[in-house]
């Protein structure tokens, strides 16, 4: 039977299954095949905080979501066009993100009496009702798996374990991918085990050629390449992006990496991908607690290290305490936040932007920090660059606030040259003669770093307040009244020395969208839109936190509207209504999801 | 060679002065109470520093909060007071980023087995090269007055009015629980004795663990005259030395024996007994080490002083330096073309 080929200028997919059915896997192995393929494209990842949840449960449903197109892609998509849903839970926990008419695979051999009732169902809603609002194609996943692998003599368990690449052959098919990357992938993953690949190379082809031969699929899809700049590209998350960018400060400044931390989702792939590449002489230290983590960072950073910690909001909390003392030690330390749903535990896996006051404000007595926030999972990359960059030049803290959306989120990314990338230039003290540990830069205001291992240098540092120039201990009034001016005005000054703000869109106008971190996409896709209809609305997206770009002020007073749109209830606009005097608005939700573009729209809707 | 390497090569070999006590004295006030314990664990130290043939620029001195984290400030030596209970966490990563340099902490009872417990034990365990001083004086000193980790059950304080109901830690059992590869006892008011301990906790390799029984003549006056003061030490303390038995009081009339598992006190002059029927030390003895340190619990056996145990094994911060070596060598040093270019990529024109 002839098929059709229908063109589309985008798509979103969404993989849904249990925790154990390798949804994430899936989804990887199609977002990087789809790469390759020269489309735009943004990830959702979207799993349970449970390792492996009860099976057929709708607490343990894990799903992955990928938006491609031909087209600049910048969400992870508000609506699916396909739903990939291997048991009744993960239909009926998806169901709700599938656009009217979208496409349903559903393992038929997944909605068995126990999963129907684990999910709540009294009847099989494949068989009722659905079809009238969508397209559903049910295929018996596991049995054509089975029937695949028949001749292998494999155990039940590992043949159940394939059935992800027969759904991921399907897909395949279905979007006119090759498969021949995924086999690449399975050769190096599993060669330690020829039997493993055999396997899910026949399911993968199995899941293919089904698609190919069946009658139940008419139509094919075909997703042209996206007209990107010219050069070479890979994908990356921002978890990655956070590791590499650190990894390239460190090249680029001639110092050893030090990483103190303690695991904690969704950060703890830093350490990981950190770990591994230790041959740049990278040194992670697992620590015994979040405390060990940011402390054992600045005893390194004391000596000489670039000097990372990275974490998320309960770690933040219990490192306040070593923030506090990095900033009175005026030492280079770079702090990551990988922001996840709170307060307390709070949601574990899922995104939020609710830590901006914590690391802004968040600690006892007058403690400026540096803060700066990366706005895609490929932005993470030049922020933690830029993070470093700081801390070195300024002798501070830094806080680089990510968030889970832009941690497990990939797009692609045009691969930097490495000498394009400006040189970090930090500079140890040796000359004893006139040495004082607080004297200071007469432009950037810091301190010098004078490292133990330096001749004639033996001084002494601590937390207790500091006479100017000495360093000594010293609790006289006046000297504290200026030594905590001394710090805010250190931190004010790099604001001469950070990139001015940019609008995208008009100068001026009736509305300005305002933004942070990882809203980016979706703020600047929702503000396209309202543009394309003629209406008079800009996006400002900031990325240095603390001290704001000098001209941002200038920029909000040529807007008759400012919306300032956040996951939070509303946290930078309290920072900018305090600092401009404006009547900023504000736009929030705290779903512990990435904003909706459309929801979005809407709002930018009721305003011009 | 990276910067840190060039200052490290630069100094590498140029010949230590013949250093003095005094050099070891920084020109800050010592501010601590006149009489303290502490004035003498200082000494001490910087008495025992020119014995080592380290260059001064070569010491780190880290401390947490409380008056013993005072002691980097009073020392010519590169200094770092830290927070509260951090100094071992501190420490870790400055000797993991630096093993070159020989780092000493400075911390208290409260400062090490309250607030800092964790670091204490995670850093005994992981064996990171440090020499850590514990200045136990059964007392909060520093915010006056309330009774400590190691304050015995009862204790009147000034949070304790009616007598603590809390059970202390014994610091010494602790730290061999946490497999402190050297674990020892000393006492501010026996110099010899002291210099002796810091001597051998500078010559370990790996972390070394001394607790200082310290006087703290405002808050908690006496706690250990017991076992310090001339009338009533010799009777009542236990001096360890390696391969030797266990005799003590001042006849040297008295030993320890062991009954099953049981340390008793038994004398060497009623004919019963003789020097060969008491128990060895036994540095090497893990299972002794901590009959040893469980003997401050029974007030009818002397207090042990002296290094408990002492034994070579991996250390945390020079495998960590080996492996890289070792990664390194597989690998090829890093770099970051490489790194950024590796895995799947693809070209758009």
């Amino acid at each position: 039977m002839a098929k059709v080929l229908e063109n589309l200028d985008e798509v979103t997919i969404r993989f849904a299954g249990d925790s154990g059915d390798g949804m994430q896997l899936t989804g990887t192995q199609f977002t990087s095949t789809t790469a390759l393929m020269g489309n735009d494209l943004s990830t959702l990842p979207d799993y349970p905080a449970e390792i492996r949840a009860p099976a057929g449960t709708l607490f343990g449903v894990s799903g992955f979501q990928i938006h491609f197109g031909s087209t600049e892609i910048n969400t992870p998509g508000d609506t699916c066009d396909v739903l990939v849903a291997m048991n009744p839970a993960a239909l009926k926990v998806n169901l709700r993100s599938l656009r009217d008419g979208g496409i349903i695979i559903a393992n038929t051999d997944g909605f068995d009496a126990k999963n129907l009732k684990l999910a709540g169902y009294d009847k099989n809603p494949l068989e009722n009702g659905l079809t009238e609002q969508f397209q559903v194609f049910p295929v018996a996943i596991t049995k054509l798996t089975d029937l695949a692998l028949a001749d292998m003599n494999l155990s039940t368990k590992l043949v159940e374990r394939s059935k992800n690449f027969f759904a991921l052959g399907m897909m395949y098919w279905m979007f006119s991918r090759p498969i021949e990357p995924t086999e690449r992938w399975i050769d190096d993953k599993f060669k330690k085990s020829p039997e493993l690949i055999e396997a899910n190379k026949r399911v993968l082809k199995a899941g293919y050629a089904f698609g190919e031969t069946t009658e139940i699929f008419a139509v094919r899809y075909e997703v042209k390449p996206a007209s990107l700049q010219p050069g070479k590209y890979r994908s990356i998350t921002g978890n990655e992006a956070v590791a590499w960018g650190l990894i390239a400060a460190s090249v680029k400044s001639g110092l050893e990496l030090f990483l103190g931390t303690y695991p904690i989702t969704p950060a703890s792939d830093i350490l990981h991908e950190l770990s591994k590449h230790k041959n740049f002489n990278i040194k992670t230290f697992q620590a015994e607690d979040e405390i060990a983590g940011v402390t054992s960072a600045i005893g390194a950073s004391y000596g000489g290290a670039l000097a990372v910690t990275t974490t998320s909001g309960p770690g933040m909390a219990l490192k306040t305490e070593g923030i506090g003392l990095a900033l009175m030690l005026e030492l280079p330390l770079i702090i990551v936040d990988v922001q996840r749903g709170g307060p307390s535990t709070g949601l574990p896996t899922k995104t939020e932007q609710a830590d901006l006051l914590q690391a802004v404000y968040g600690r006892n007595s007058e403690a400026p920090v540096p803060v700066i926030a990366a706005s895609t999972p490929a932005d993470c990359f030049n922020m933690a660059f830029e993070a470093a960059r700081i801390a070195i030049k300024y002798m501070t803290p830094v806080i680089l606030l990510t968030d889970g959306y832009l941690a497990n989120g990939a797009e692609p990314w045009l691969i930097p040259q490495v000498s394009s990338l400006p040189n970090i230039c930090p500079t140890f003290v040796t000359n004893p003669e006139g040495f004082q540990p607080y004297s200071r830069d007469e432009k950037t205001l810091s301190r010098p770093w004078a490292i133990p291992g330096t001749p004639g240098l033996e001084h002494r540092i601590g937390g207790l307040e500091k006479q100017h120039i000495t360093g000594n201990v010293n609790y006289e009034p006046e000297n504290h009244e200026f030594m905590v001016k001394m710090r805010q005005n250190k931190v004010d000054g790099i604001a001469d020395d950070i990139p001015l703000a940019t609008v995208e869109g008009d100068e001026k106008g009736d509305l300005l969208v305002v933004g942070w971190g990882g809203t980016y996409g979706a703020i600047r896709t929702a503000v396209e839109a309202k543009r394309r209809e003629g209406k008079s609305v800009s996006h400002l997206h900031i990325k240095h936190l603390n001290p704001f770009p000098k001209n941002l002020g200038e920029i909000l007073y040529n807007f008759k509207n400012v919306l300032v749109a956040e996951i939070n209830l509303g946290q930078l606009v309290k920072m900018i209504r305090s600092k401009y005097l404006v009547p900023a608005l504000s736009y929030n939700r705290v779903l512990g999801l990435p904003f909706k573009a459309s929801d979005l729209e809407q709002e930018i809707d009721k305003i011009v | 060679m990276n910067l840190v390497q060039e200052i490290i090569a630069e100094n590498k070999n140029q010949a230590v002065p013949k250093y003095t006590a005094k050099d070891f004295s920084s020109d800050q006030d010592v501010r601590w109470c006149p009489g303290c314990g502490d004035y003498s664990i200082l000494a001490q130290v910087q008495r025992v520093m020119p014995e080592l043939g380290i260059p001064k620029h070569n010491l780190v001195f880290i401390s947490g909060i409380g008056c013993s984290s005072r002691f980097p400030y009073y020392m010519d030596t590169y200094g770092f007071h830290g927070i509260h209970g951090r100094a071992p966490a501190i420490a870790t990563g400055l000797k993991v980023a630096r093993p070159d340099l020989t780092v000493w902490v400075a911390t208290g009872d409260g400062d090490g087995l309250s607030i800092g417990g964790n670091h204490l034990i995670h850093v005994c365990r992981r064996n990171v090269d440090l020499k850590i001083l514990l200045f136990n004086n059964q007392i909060y000193g520093l915010t006056k007055g309330q009774y400590s980790p190691t304050s015995e059950y009862g204790k009147v304080t000034k949070s304790t009015p009616f007598g603590s109901v809390d059970s202390p830690f014994n610091p010494t059992l602790l730290a061999l629980g946490a497999e402190s590869s050297f674990v020892a006892r000393t006492l501010d008011r026996d110099p010899k004795h002291m210099q002796y301990v810091i001597r051998r906790a500078a010559e370990h390799k790996g972390t070394a663990f001394i607790e200082i029984y310290q006087n703290c003549n405002v808050f908690n006056d006496g706690a250990f005259f017991t076992f310090t003061e001339k009338e009533s030490k010799d009777e009542n303390v236990l001096f360890l030395e390696h391969g030797k038995p266990m005799v003590f009081g001042k006849q040297k009339d008295k030993g320890i024996k062991l009954e099953g598992f049981t340390p008793t006190v038994v004398s060497l002059t009623d004919g019963k007994y003789s020097v060969n029927d008491l128990m060895v030390h036994n540095e090497k003895d893990t299972m002794l080490s901590f009959i040893l340190a469980r003997m401050s619990s029974f007030p009818n056996l002397p207090r042990p002083v002296g290094v408990f145990y002492q034994m070579q094994r991996p250390i945390y911060d020079v495998e960590m330096e080996r492996q890289l070596q070792l990664i390194r060598e597989k690998k090829g040093v890093g770099n970051l073309e490489t790194l950024l270019n590796h895995g799947e990529t693809w070209i758009i024109q």
